[in-house]
């Protein structure tokens, strides 16, 4: 199925989602990335890459992945269809891998011999881990020291996998703290470093790469519904940390005017508390981490800390794509709660017999609303992007249980 | 005038046959008033040139020293208007020292370029480096700081090819920055050959005075430097007396440790030529 569409034509020439995007990085990256760019749009239109790509997401990664109807929590909810993308069965339980893999190949088509990647729930820096272990390039992962702390099976998995780790205790020690050091690295070591970046932003080509790499989810998705239902969906739901699971699930039903993208963002403690993730509706735009898009930011254009019970919503920017389609109004972004995500993730689990991430968790909370509103007539694909084994110790944690 | 006073600046150094001195410092570190005697002091013992920090939360392209410095202004208030007011303040006492403001994009996009340039032109500011804005992205800013005659002053690295110089030198004015590593603030300096090629080469492309920096700690390094381009940069070595002055409890010696240290770094470089 050819799903390249209009919408195709962004990012422009310049790295731009209509004022959104762009190349903001110090000199010394610049020629590299121009490099990158120019290097993955040979390796794009290269037969031999695509086909080493696909090759490995089947046999590798375990592509494609299951589109589940899920009953009961259809049966729960009372009204539209609910099915989900099952990307946590993807090897190393989340869609990061999608892009990892596909990074990673770039690398080696570049002739890099070193992979740094930042990582915040730790699925990111699994993934890259794994990864590398699979082609023997050695791995620095960064991750904030509170990421350490509440991730620990994660960062013991990167261990096992040959991967340094090095715990940022900068700024709040998350996300994007881990993010800026991996770009301090990437500047000292940019002749032989390749930065793995896991989300949908960061400079230009980064933010279109890692969609292209991801939209394998959407298309899919869309093959899969089309055969399972004969129509598409009314609505797809994903979770929105830096975007790269819900852009990836987006992209190919970008053109297909009736299905409505629907993106949740952490809302931590509550938007009015000040203390939440959702760049898109507590945010204003401005330049972090080498793109233009929405931030969490003070009035003098200080970054504000981000704050989510899911390590890997904890960001306080979002892709540049999803910017653009906030206000184009083509997508809309909704927010969940830590109280609403600890509920979902429950719920999820005993009614379908299936631990989801925190993350998708949000997704899940505010799917219930969509099915409601859409009735029984109604079908939505929601992205389970990862599963929840990395937060079983955290989630016991919350919920004052003492597994340990 | 602004660009001129920088002009001025390196002009004077060379007619007395040696660099300029660009000295960096981190504005609201400990605190304004500090900063301000510190540029005072900084102007006093030799720097020819004053970079003035603005503090930025996320700062990518710092070592730890300077990373610290913007933590600690930000911790106490800092604010973009606060750094333009403390420049003001030192220009009501000295017309020639050329002051630079040097930091990232988001705090100036949040006041908005045009709004910045002319706040910045009032406060007697000469110039502006921004660090995360390239040659591709710094259009609106080179252009609010042209119509108040500032200088965009761009930083080109070794990483920088002969194709991207010459985009590098189209549009800068002032002075070139050259970075001496690829590499964070603090780190160490690359080896000397390379530094003097990446300097010429940005030297021809631009017709611009050439200020290298980027690991500059010692005297020695100081002197070695400024045989090789048209002004040497010191930054984190001159913050880090900052940090020593707050943990030896008298945060109010700041300038006068600053100054010391500008002054012996002054006379290597005074005398690093000949
Ligand atoms: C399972 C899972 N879902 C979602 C995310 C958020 O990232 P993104 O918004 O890029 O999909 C993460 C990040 O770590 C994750 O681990």
């Amino acid at each position: 199925m050819d799903t390249r569409n209009t919408w195709d034509k962004w990012p422009d020439e310049n790295g731009r989602f209509g004022e959104f995007g762009g190349r903001y990085v110090a000199e010394t990256l610049m020629p590299l990335i121009h490099d990158l760019e120019k290097e993955y749009n040979a390796a794009k239109a290269d037969p031999e890459f695509e086909t080493l790509y696909r090759g490995l997401m089947q046999d590798y990664v375990g592509r494609p992945s299951a589109m589940y109807f899920a009953e009961r929590l259809t049966e729960h909810f009372d009204g539209a269809k609910i099915y989900f993308k099952r990307d946590e069965l993807n090897h190393t339980g989340s869609h990061k891998v999608n892009n990892c893999l596909g990074q990673v190949l770039l690398a080696l088509r570049m002739g890099k011999t070193r992979i740094i990647a930042e990582t915040g729930a730790g699925q990111h820096g699994v993934a890259t881990a794994t990864i590398c272990a699979r082609f023997g390039l050695p791995c620095t992962v960064f991750m904030g020291a509170t990421d350490v702390e509440r991730q620990k099976p994660n960062v013991f998995r990167m261990k096992l996998l040959g991967a340094e780790i090095v715990p940022v205790s900068s700024g709040t020690g998350t996300l994007k703290d881990a993010m800026n050091e991996a770009l301090r690295d990437w500047v000292t070591n940019v002749h032989d470093t390749f930065y793995v970046i896991g989300t949908a932003a960061g400079p230009h080509p980064y933010p279109q790469l890692v969609r292209d790499f991801q939209s394998v989810i959407g298309r899919e998705a869309k093959a899969q519904i089309l055969e399972r239902e004969g129509r598409l969906p009314d609505a797809v739901m994903a979770c929105i940390g830096g975007g790269s699971n819900a852009i990836g699930l987006f992209h190919p039903f970008l053109e297909d005017e009736g299905v409505r993208l629907i993106g949740v963002e952490a809302e931590g403690s509550g938007i009015e508390t000040g203390e939440h993730a959702a760049a898109l509706n507590g945010g204003e735009p401005g330049i972090l981490h080498g793109n233009r898009t929405y931030l969490l930011q003070d009035d003098d254009g200080q970054i504000i800390d981000a704050h989510s019970i899911s390590a890997g919503l904890d960001y306080p920017g979002i892709g540049p794509e999803h910017s653009f389609l906030k206000d184009t109004g083509r997508a809309q972004y909704l927010t969940c709660t830590d109280k609403e995500a600890l509920e979902a993730f429950q719920l999820c689990t005993k009614l379908e017999g299936i631990i989801p991430a925190l993350e998708p968790a949000h997704a899940i909370a505010r799917v219930g609303d969509v099915a409601k509103e859409l009735g029984k007539d109604g079908l939505i694909i929601m992205n389970l992007c990862g599963r929840g084994d990395k937060d079983v110790f955290s989630v016991a944690e919350h919920l004052g249980i003492d597994i340990a | 005038m602004p660009i001129s006073r920088i002009s001025a600046a390196f002009e004077k150094a060379e007619s007395h046959n040696r660099a300029a001195f660009v000295a960096y410092m981190m504005c609201g570190d400990p605190d304004l008033d500090t900063s301000f005697e510190a540029m005072k002091a900084l102007a006093d013992n030799g720097a020819d040139v004053i970079e003035l920090g603005a503090p930025f939360t996320d700062p990518m392209a710092d070592g730890p020293a300077i990373q610290k410095a913007a933590l600690r202004s930000l911790a106490n208030g800092t604010k973009l208007a606060d750094v333009l007011s403390t420049a003001k303040r030192f220009r009501e006492t000295n017309q020639d020292t050329p002051i630079i403001i040097m930091g990232y994009a988001n705090p100036i996009h949040k006041m908005g370029y045009a709004e910045f340039a002319r706040a910045a032109s009032e406060a007697g500011v000469d110039g502006v480096i921004t660090v995360d804005l390239p040659p591709e992205e710094d259009e609106e800013l080179r252009l609010g700081l042209a119509e108040v005659d500032l200088a965009v002053i761009r930083l080109a690295t070794p990483t920088t090819t002969d194709d991207r110089m010459k985009i590098v030198a189209d549009g800068s004015s002032g002075f070139v920055y050259y970075v001496s590593v690829a590499g964070i603030t603090g780190s160490g300096t690359g080896a000397q050959t390379d530094i003097q090629a990446g300097v010429d080469r940005a030297k021809n492309a631009s017709g611009l005075p050439v200020a290298v920096g980027f690991g500059v700690k010692t005297p020695e390094q100081a002197a070695e430097f400024s045989r090789l381009a048209n002004g040497v940069v010191v930054g984190s070595a001159i913050v880090e007396e900052v940090r020593l002055a707050i943990e030896a409890g008298a945060p109010e010696d700041a300038p006068k440790r600053m100054g010391a240290l500008v002054k012996s770094l002054a006379g290597a470089i005074a005398t690093g030529r000949s």
